[in-house]
C-alpha cells in the first residue's frame, strides 16, 4: 500500500506522469514544514498579510433567541480575501517558490480558492492560471474578474459537468502536461498524497486558535465544533487540534442540496460508496458502475461528489460525525445570521450554522458550540436573490 | 504462449485502441473486425468512464458519447465475449480504477478471465498502489500492465522489473492525444526499460502518422495509437469502419517495414 494513507483511505492513485512530482513535493514539504525560516515567514504572512489571529466571536444574540448552548463563530470570513482559503494558498505559493517553480495553477468552485490563489500568486510574483467550471464561470463571473484583476488567467473549463470536479480534472491534465515549473495549489484536503496531510497542516492554524481562544475566553473546550464539508479544508483545519479531545464532537455539515433523497444533492457521506478518484481513496458519489455522480449543491463550493480522506476515517473510525443540511435550511441560516448578528456569511458556511441552530436549543446553557464560519457571503448575495426570486436589476 | 505474447512474436506489435461503445456497442464491435483485418496485433478497449483525467479532448468525447449510449463495463464484458467467439486477438482494457473498485477486484478479474480480457491499463494506477489490484488479478491470469512516463527516471527499475503483459511507455507529458512531434528522447527511456523488462516494450501517446508510426517502431517492441484511431470514429460515426480500416492498414504496413 502506497503512503498517505488514512485507514484504508487516502494513498496516491494518480498517473504515472505525475508520481515523481508528487515524490518531490512530499519531500519539500516533509522538509519545509519543519524549517524555521519557511515556518516563520509563513506565521508573517498569516499575522501582516492575512490577518490572522481570526476571532472567535460570541454570538450572544443568537445565543439567547435559540436558548441553549453558547455560539462561538471562528471568523474566517474576517481573512484578507474571505474566507480560510488564504491559509493553505499562502502556504502551498510559499512552498512552491521555496522548490523554484515559477508558475502555479488552480482549481476553484465559487471562486474562493481561485481568488486566494490567484492573491498570493501576485503577493509572491508567481504566474498563475486558474480553472473554472464554464457553469461556475458564469454564476461566479464577478469573481472571474476578481482573479483577472490580481493578474491570473482564467480558464473555462467546458468538459463534463462544467463545474467543480471537472476544474480539478482539467487542472490535473494541465499539471501533467506540465510539472517542471509548476505547482498545483490544490485547494482542499483532497487529491493524491501529500496534499491531504499537507492542506491539513496550512489550516490546522484555524483549530489550533480556535482552542486556544475557547479555553482563555471560557475556560474550558467546547462541547462541540461545527464546519462545513465540501472536499473539507475548513472543517479538517477546524477539527484537527481537537481531535484529542475525545468530549469535544467534531461534526461536519454537508451539502443535501434539494434532500439527500432526491438525487439532487452532495451528500457524500449520507449517500457515497468508497471509491477510488482524484487520486485517492475515500466516500463519492457513484453510480453502480462506478461513475462520478453529478451532484448539486446552491453553494458552489460544496458542490463536489466526494471528500477529503481524512474525513472518511474520521467518520468511519466514529470520531467525527456527519449530517446533512438542504439548500433552503443553509438559505435559513444564511438570513438568520444576518439579521441576528450582522454577519452574511458564505453559504457554504451556512450549512454549519443551520446544524448548530438545529443542536443549540437541545443544549444546556452551560454547553459550547463554536462554529468554523469559513467565508464571507458577499461572492452569494446574487444567489440568494435569485432563489428568493428577486430581480436585483445587476 | 499467451495472447499477450503472441501479439509481439512476429515483428513490431501494432496496438490499436478504440472506446468501447462509441457510438454503440455494436459499432465497436464493427470497428475491432476492420481494425484486426486492417493489421492490428493488440485490441485496446477503453471502458469509458466519466472522468477520463489522463485523456486529451478526443478521447475524452468517445467517453462522453460512450456513457450516453449506455455502455456499460458489464456491457463490454459480452462484447470481449463475442469477439472471442471469432478471433484469437489479445485483448485489454483500459480502465481507470473506479469501476474496477466499484465492481469489486475479485469479480471484475473473474469475469475478465471467463470473457477473455487478457490484460488491464489502469492509468490511475501507479505502482505504488499496484498492489492491492494485482494481488488478485493474479489469480486470474489477468495482466495488469504499467506505465512508464517521461519523468519516471529513477522509477524504471522497479516498474519494468515487476511488469506484466508489456511495458506501455508515455512518449510525451500531459494528456493523451494527436501530437505533430514528440520531443521526448524515447530512445534511452525505451533502453533503460528494456535492461530491466522481461516483456515487451510499447510506446503510445501522441502517435498519429505513418511516419510517427515506423520511427516509433524502431526503437519499440510496439507502437500504440489510440486518439488517432477514435477521431475518426468521431468524425465518421457508425460510418467510420472503412475508414478506420484504411488507417489501420497504413499504419501496419509503415510499422512492418521496420
Amino acid at each position: 500500500m502506497g503512503k498517505g494513507r488514512f485507514g484504508v483511505f487516502g494513498g496516491q492513485y494518480i498517473p504515472e506522469t505525475l508520481m515523481n512530482e508528487l515524490i518531490n513535493l512530499e519531500k519539500a514539504y516533509e522538509f519545509y514544514k519543519t524549517d524555521s525560516g519557511f515556518l516563520e515567514e509563513l506565521r508573517a504572512l498569516f499575522a501582516e498579510y492575512a490577518g490572522r489571529p481570526s476571532i472567535m466571536y460570541f454570538a450572544e444574540k443568537m445565543t439567547k433567541d435559540l436558548g441553549g448552548a453558547k455560539i462561538y463563530l471562528k471568523r474566517e470570513d474576517l481573512n484578507h480575501t474571505g474566507s480560510h482559503k488564504i491559509n493553505n494558498c499562502l502556504g502551498q505559493t510559499l512552498l512552491a517558490k521555496r522548490m523554484g517553480k515559477t508558475r502555479i495553477i488552480a482549481e476553484t468552485g465559487a471562486g474562493q480558492h481561485g481568488v486566494a490563489t490567484a492573491t498570493a500568486a501576485a503577493l509572491m510574483g508567481l504566474s498563475c492560471e486558474i480553472f473554472m467550471g464554464k457553469e461556475d464561470t458564469e454564476r461566479q463571473a464577478l469573481n472571474v474578474y476578481r482573479m483577472e484583476l490580481l493578474g491570473a488567467k482564467v480558464n473555462a473549463v467546458s468538459s463534463g459537468t462544467m463545474t467543480l470536479k471537472d476544474a480539478v480534472n482539467e487542472t490535473m491534465r494541465e499539471w501533467a502536461g506540465r510539472v517542471h515549473d509548476t505547482h498545483y495549489v490544490l485547494g482542499s484536503v483532497m487529491g493524491p498524497h501529500p496534499f491531504p496531510s499537507m492542506v491539513r497542516d496550512f489550516q490546522s492554524i484555524i483549530g489550533r486558535e480556535a482552542r486556544s481562544q475557547l479555553l482563555e475566553q471560557e475556560g474550558k473546550l467546547p462541547n462541540a465544533v461545527l464546519a462545513c464539508v465540501g472536499g473539507g479544508s475548513n472543517a479538517m483545519g477546524m477539527f484537527h487540534e481537537f481531535i484529542p479531545d475525545a468530549d469535544v464532537r467534531l461534526i461536519g455539515c454537508e451539502a443535501a442540496g434539494l434532500g439527500v433523497d432526491t438525487g439532487k444533492h452532495a451528500a457524500t457521506m449520507a449517500k457515497g460508496e468508497i471509491g477510488v478518484f482524484h487520486g485517492m481513496k475515500s466516500y463519492f458519489c457513484q453510480d453502480e458502475n462506478g461513475q462520478i455522480a453529478p451532484v448539486y449543491s446552491i453553494s458552489a463550493g460544496l458542490d463536489y461528489p466526494g471528500i477529503g480522506p481524512e474525513h472518511a476515517y474520521l467518520r468511519d473510525s466514529g470520531r467525527a460525525e456527519y449530517v446533512p443540511v438542504t439548500d433552503e435550511e443553509a438559505v435559513s441560516a444564511f438570513e438568520y445570521l444576518a439579521r441576528t448578528e450582522g454577519i452574511i456569511c458564505a453559504l457554504e458556511s451556512a450549512h454549519a450554522v443551520y446544524h448548530a441552530m438545529r443542536m443549540a436549543p437541545e443544549m444546556g446553557a452551560d454547553e459550547i458550540i463554536a462554529i468554523c464560519l469559513s467565508g464571507r457571503g458577499d461572492k452569494d448575495v446574487a444567489a440568494i436573490a435569485r432563489y428568493k426570486g428577486v430581480n436585483l436589476h445587476e | 504462449m499467451s495472447r499477450i505474447k503472441n501479439a509481439f512474436a512476429s515483428g513490431k506489435a501494432f496496438i490499436g485502441f478504440i472506446t468501447g461503445g462509441d457510438p454503440s456497442i455494436g459499432k465497436t464491435h464493427e470497428f475491432i473486425r476492420q481494425m484486426i483485418r486492417g493489421g492490428v496485433d493488440l485490441i485496446e478497449i477503453g471502458i469509458p468512464f466519466s472522468d477520463p483525467v489522463a485523456e486529451g479532448t478526443v478521447i475524452q468525447e468517445a467517453n462522453q458519447r460512450a456513457l450516453a449510449s449506455g455502455a456499460t463495463p458489464k456491457k463490454l464484458f459480452g462484447l470481449v465475449e463475442e469477439i472471442r467467439a471469432e478471433s484469437e486477438i489479445p485483448i485489454v482494457f483500459l480502465t481507470y480504477l473506479n469501476p474496477v473498485y466499484r465492481i469489486g477486484y475479485g469479480e471484475f478479474f473473474d469475469r475478465c478471465a471467463k470473457a477473455g480480457v487478457d490484460g488491464l491499463i489502469i492509468p490511475d494506477l501507479p505502482f505504488e498502489e499496484q498492489v492491492e489490484v494485482k494481488s488478485v488479478s493474479s489469480g486470474f491470469g489477468v495482466d495488469v500492465i504499467s506505465l512508464v512516463a517521461p519523468t519516471s527516471e529513477g522509477r524504471i527499475k522497479k516498474i519494468a522489473s515487476e511488469a506484466e503483459g508489456f511495458v506501455y511507455i508515455v512518449s510525451s507529458m500531459g494528456v493523451t492525444g494527436i501530437r505533430s512531434e514528440i520531443k521526448t528522447d524515447l530512445k534511452s527511456i525505451v533502453s533503460s526499460v528494456k535492461s530491466y523488462s522481461t516483456v515487451p516494450v510499447a510506446v503510445g501517446f501522441g502517435i498519429n502518422t505513418p511516419s510517427q508510426a515506423s520511427s516509433v517502431a524502431e526503437i519499440a517492441d510496439g507502437v500504440i495509437i489510440g486518439s488517432a484511431i477514435v477521431k475518426i470514429a468521431a468524425e465518421y460515426g457508425g460510418d467510420a469502419g472503412e475508414h478506420i480500416y484504411e488507417y489501420v492498414k497504413s499504419i501496419k504496413a509503415a510499422i512492418s517495414l521496420c
